[in-house]
């Protein structure tokens, strides 16, 4: 029969995990369990419910720093933040309705576990390059810590960065410290009507590469512009290319005149000011133009941004689909046409022609279960995960086979 | 400082291992002659010196591959060295070790401006990865102030940072892959060109790793395109306290400056004397604030950050009206570590963070341990983010001042622990601080950290000695103590 264990103090964690070692047990790691779909099925006959580890339990402003218990909803965070007109600056997306689950319940846990990045990750870095220091429970059963409350920490290794991407594989995270940043005074988003993929490919590499300090610059072709709740964008009968500007109100200005004259050869202009610009920023972190689709497979992949345009139209040609690309055209988001395998042949053969790596995000558990939802490694380095993963949890009671069959 | 007992057997072999080592590379890519050796006694912390076994200096992965292969099958310990200018002793040799030298590594591979990267040999230095892209009007932004010299294997293997990471970022947030040979031969390369490798975030885990989970043999790293324009405000304060709260209401008005750095009256005062920058003799404290971006945007935060500061007491406040002048600003500061070797025979540098808020407390502690010690103290800061580098002043020819400047910075550096912060924020533990982790970590924390050396250097070869105050063998560190036969459920919540 499957338990769920809801332990309450670091201990009474401690305990179980030990109890799971000792009785050749397994379990499922959760907090708000909205992306419990996300990754392999896990391997296990139990729950470990984290719920009761949470609360922010420290926020200095000033100090620009943030700990709070790992299963504390992102909204809370977002909301005490909001007070102080900060924010987390990697713009953690809320994966919930792409993925069947209800909107804003997940966590600040899970938003590490799953290394979760917005658009701003061109800028200022994905949840990794936010997380100061953390408190856990290994697999070994051991409470254990790394990292602390200040930004520049170089003492031991950098632990935090391994827990960040790791699916909840390596150890149970009961607290998390975390940067925080000043929400920007201002936001306009430059819309480039009308380009092809190659074309906005050049135009969001030469806005990046401009001195405008461009935090977020996507490409959506024209079936998904068309979905987007921002009438400029959904009605503007074709694929928009936006560029985000933000900042002090005066520099926006001016950045946003600049970047529209870099761009007016690429098509034809229009702007969004900061509270269109903050829901369509959503949708393209959120992918919520693929929410409440058919639940057919959703990739999300990771390339060199100057191939996105190409690794899609590789993708494309072998089955059908629609894309939208983030990151400069380095991070593209596929709904693929269901099939035995969710795309992943034809996937993997783009990834291994034109370098980065793809995650299966969506699909049914069969599918999942089939094909590799992270990107394959080769031995050497499938081997060196698998020593890292006994490092930490040599029994495999954390979360065994979500990333990795057997792991 | 005590290090690993030399393993007699391998000081033995020496002849033997430098014949095998001639089969893999050129023959004057290997140092043996005392005199030769010299140069390779110590790193940045120059309080430690220590013959090698043996220079190993190879030009290509595949003689990496070999050597430390050749290495692992015959025990003998490695040291990697990029160009030695550590402040910790990471790349203090061993008497058993080889010291394998990266400077051969010194092309870069490539300039993708397309996708804003540089790819790079190890041994290129810093300040060559902006060189190579600044006609373009790009650069690469961590900046430490060695970076004339330093490699950016070093950078990586430290996680260096530099005067602009507070809006910026560490080395750790820059770069997109390496390549890096294990112990074994084997190797490995991680990410690429793009964001997020998928898997572990290995390229995470190996920065700051100080060398002891593989040579880094390849580095990608992220370029940006250099602001269009950078000012400097030079502010002076009647006291610390003063520009210390000068700092917190900049963030609070929610500017994050390209850099803030702050220097105390003695640090002032030696810069001053060494560049003739132009800063304020009579201040207490001096603040120098950097904000870039395109001109209209530094313009109007010039200003505010102008108001805040005389709100806050400025007593002296300029900005730079030229590049020139922005320049002869800094040129106190980037020079303040050789400004107090003027007026010391010998300083020694410490690198601690704090809490932001706690400055005022630590610098008035600092000073009553400087009364109680007998040693001069200036201080230079990266304001910004708390990371405070107090430079012991003490001369080794007197008897007790070397240990009595340890001392002191040992406790420079439990302070920092005690309000908040850690023991050091960009030159890493080394071997410098190796023996006070114990005040940061418990000894299960440690572990942890061990077996993920474990998971790369499983026999423990490379770099040992350094960061880690006690060594466990790997296979005890692997042992889970687990009562089998205690499977009755726990006794807690469920559902
Ligand atoms: C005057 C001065 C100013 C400095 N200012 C700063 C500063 O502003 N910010 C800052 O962060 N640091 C600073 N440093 C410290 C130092 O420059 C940095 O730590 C730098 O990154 C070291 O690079 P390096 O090439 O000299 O490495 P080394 O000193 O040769 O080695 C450092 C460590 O890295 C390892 N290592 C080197 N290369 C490799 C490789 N290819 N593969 C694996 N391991 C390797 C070594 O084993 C050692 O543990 C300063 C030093 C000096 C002397």
């Amino acid at each position: 029969m499957t338990e769920t264990l809801k332990p309450e103090t670091p201990d009474q964690l401690c305990e179980a995990v030990r109890w799971a070692a000792a009785a050749e047990e397994a379990f499922e790691v959760l907090a708000a369990g909205t992306k419990r779909s996300f990754g392999r099925p896990v391997e296990a006959g139990h729950r470990l419910d984290l719920g009761v580890f949470a609360g922010i339990g420290l926020y200095e402003a000033e100090e620009l720093v943030l700990a709070a218990g790992a299963a504390t909803p992102l909204a809370e965070i977002e909301a005490a933040l909001a007070d102080k007109r900060q924010r987390l600056e990697f713009e953690p997306p809320d994966l919930g309705p792409l993925l069947g689950a209800a909107p804003r319940l997940g966590t600040i846990g899970g938003a590490i576990a799953c290394n979760l990045a917005g658009p701003r990750r061109i800028k200022a870095g994905a949840a990794r390059d936010h997380v100061l220091g953390f408190n856990a429970v290994s697999g070994r059963g051991e409470i254990f810590k790394s990292g602390g409350r200040v930004v520049k920490n170089v003492t031991g290794f950098d632990l935090s960065k391994l827990m960040a991407g790791s699916f909840g594989t390596l150890a149970v995270m009961t607290e998390v410290t975390v940067k925080v940043l000043p929400v920007a005074e201002e936001t306009r988003t430059v819309l480039v009507l009308g380009a092809d993929d190659a074309a906005a490919g050049k135009a969001m590499s030469a806005a990046l590469g401009a001195p405008s300090d461009v935090s977020g610059a996507a490409h959506l072709t024209a079936p998904v512009a068309s979905a987007s709740g921002i009438e400029r964008v959904a009605g503007a009968g074709g694929a928009v290319t936006a560029l985000r500007l933000e900042g002090p109100a005066p520099s926006v200005k001016v950045r946003a005149r600049a970047i529209g004259d870099l761009m007016k050869n690429f098509g034809e202009l229009d702007e969004l000011g900061s509270a269109d610009s903050a829901v369509l920023w959503r949708e393209v972190g959120n992918a919520t133009f693929f929410a409440g689709d058919d639940g057919g497979p959703v990739w999300r992949l990771s390339v060199p941004p100057a191939a996105g345009a190409r690794v899609a139209a590789h993708i494309l040609d072998g089955i059908e689909g629609k894309v939208f690309y983030d990151w400069g055209g380095g991070l593209m988001w596929l709904a693929l046409a269901p099939t035995d395998d969710g795309g992943h042949g034809v996937v993997r053969s783009a990834t291994a022609q034109h370098g980065g790596h793809a995650t299966l995000v969506r699909a049914a558990a069969g599918v999942r279960t089939r094909v590799p939802v992270f990107e394959p490694q080769p031995a050497p380095l499938a081997a060196l995960t698998k020593r890292v993963k006994e490092g930490f949890d040599p029994l495999a009671v954390l979360n065994p086979g979500r990333m990795v069959a057997g792991v | 400082m005590l290090m690993p007992e030399p393993d007699g057997q391998v000081l033995a072999r020496r002849g033997d291992i430098v014949a095998a080592l001639r089969a893999m590379v050129l023959r004057e890519s290997i140092i043996v002659d005392e005199d030769e050796l010299r140069v390779y006694e110590s790193d940045g912390l120059t309080a430690y010196r220590q013959l090698p076994l043996i220079v190993v200096l190879p030009e290509t992965t595949e003689q990496v591959s070999r050597v430390l292969a050749y290495c692992h099958q015959a025990g003998v310990k490695v040291v990697p060295r990029g160009a030695g200018t550590s402040l910790s002793g990471g790349a203090l040799p061993l008497a058993d070790a080889i010291t394998l030298g990266l400077g051969k590594f010194n092309r870069i591979l490539d300039i993708d401006f397309a996708n804003r990267c540089v790819a790079a040999q190890p041994g290129v230095t810093n300040l060559a990865i902006t060189q190579a892209v600044e006609g373009e009007g790009f650069y690469y932004a961590p900046d430490p102030s060695s970076q004339i010299a330093c490699t950016i294997g070093g950078n990586v293997a430290e996680n260096a940072g530099g005067v602009h990471c507070l809006k910026y970022g560490l080395t750790t947030n820059n770069v997109l892959g390496v390549e890096m040979v294990l112990m074994t031969g084997e190797v490995m390369r991680f990410g690429g060109k793009h964001l997020d490798s998928g898997g572990y975030d290995l390229i995470g885990l190996i920065t700051g790793s100080e060398g002891l989970l593989g040579v880094i043999t390849e580095v990608t790293v992220r370029i940006l395109r250099s602001p269009e324009t950078a000012r400097a405000l030079l502010i002076g304060f009647p006291s610390n306290e003063a520009a210390g709260d000068c700092v917190a209401a900049v963030i609070a008005a929610g500017i994050i400056p390209a850099g803030m750095e702050m220097m105390d009256k003695p640090a002032i005062h030696a810069a001053e004397d060494f560049v003739q920058a132009g800063y304020p003799l009579d201040a207490e404290a001096l603040l120098i604030v950097e904000l870039d971006g395109p001109e209209a945007e530094v313009a109007y935060l010039i200003e505010t950050v102008e108001e805040i500061a005389r709100d806050n007491g400025a007593l002296t406040l300029r900005v730079s009206q030229s590049e020139d002048e922005r320049e002869r600003f800094w040129a106190g500061r980037k020079a303040a570590f050789p400004a107090v070797g003027r007026i010391s025979p010998d300083y020694y540098c410490m690198d601690g963070t704090i809490p932001r808020h706690k400055l005022p407390v630590v610098l008035n502690r600092i000073r009553q341990l400087s009364a109680r010690y007998g040693l001069r103290v200036a201080n230079v800061f990266h304001a910004g983010d708390g990371n405070l580098h107090p430079l012991i002043l003490y001369d080794a020819n007197e008897p007790g001042e070397l240990e009595g400047a340890e001392e002191f910075g040992a406790d420079i550096l439990r302070l920092c622990v005690e309000v908040g912060g850690v023991l050091t924020g960009e030159h890493g533990v080394g071997v410098e601080k190796r023996d006070l982790m114990g005040v940061m970590f418990t000894e299960v924390d440690l572990k942890q950290q061990q077996r993920v050396k474990c998971a790369f250097d499983p026999d423990g070869l490379l770099n040992p000695g350094k960061v880690y105050p006690t060594l466990h063998r790997c296979a005890e560190l692997g042992r889970v103590h687990i009562q089998r036969g205690q499977t009755r459920f726990p006794d807690i919540p469920r559902f």
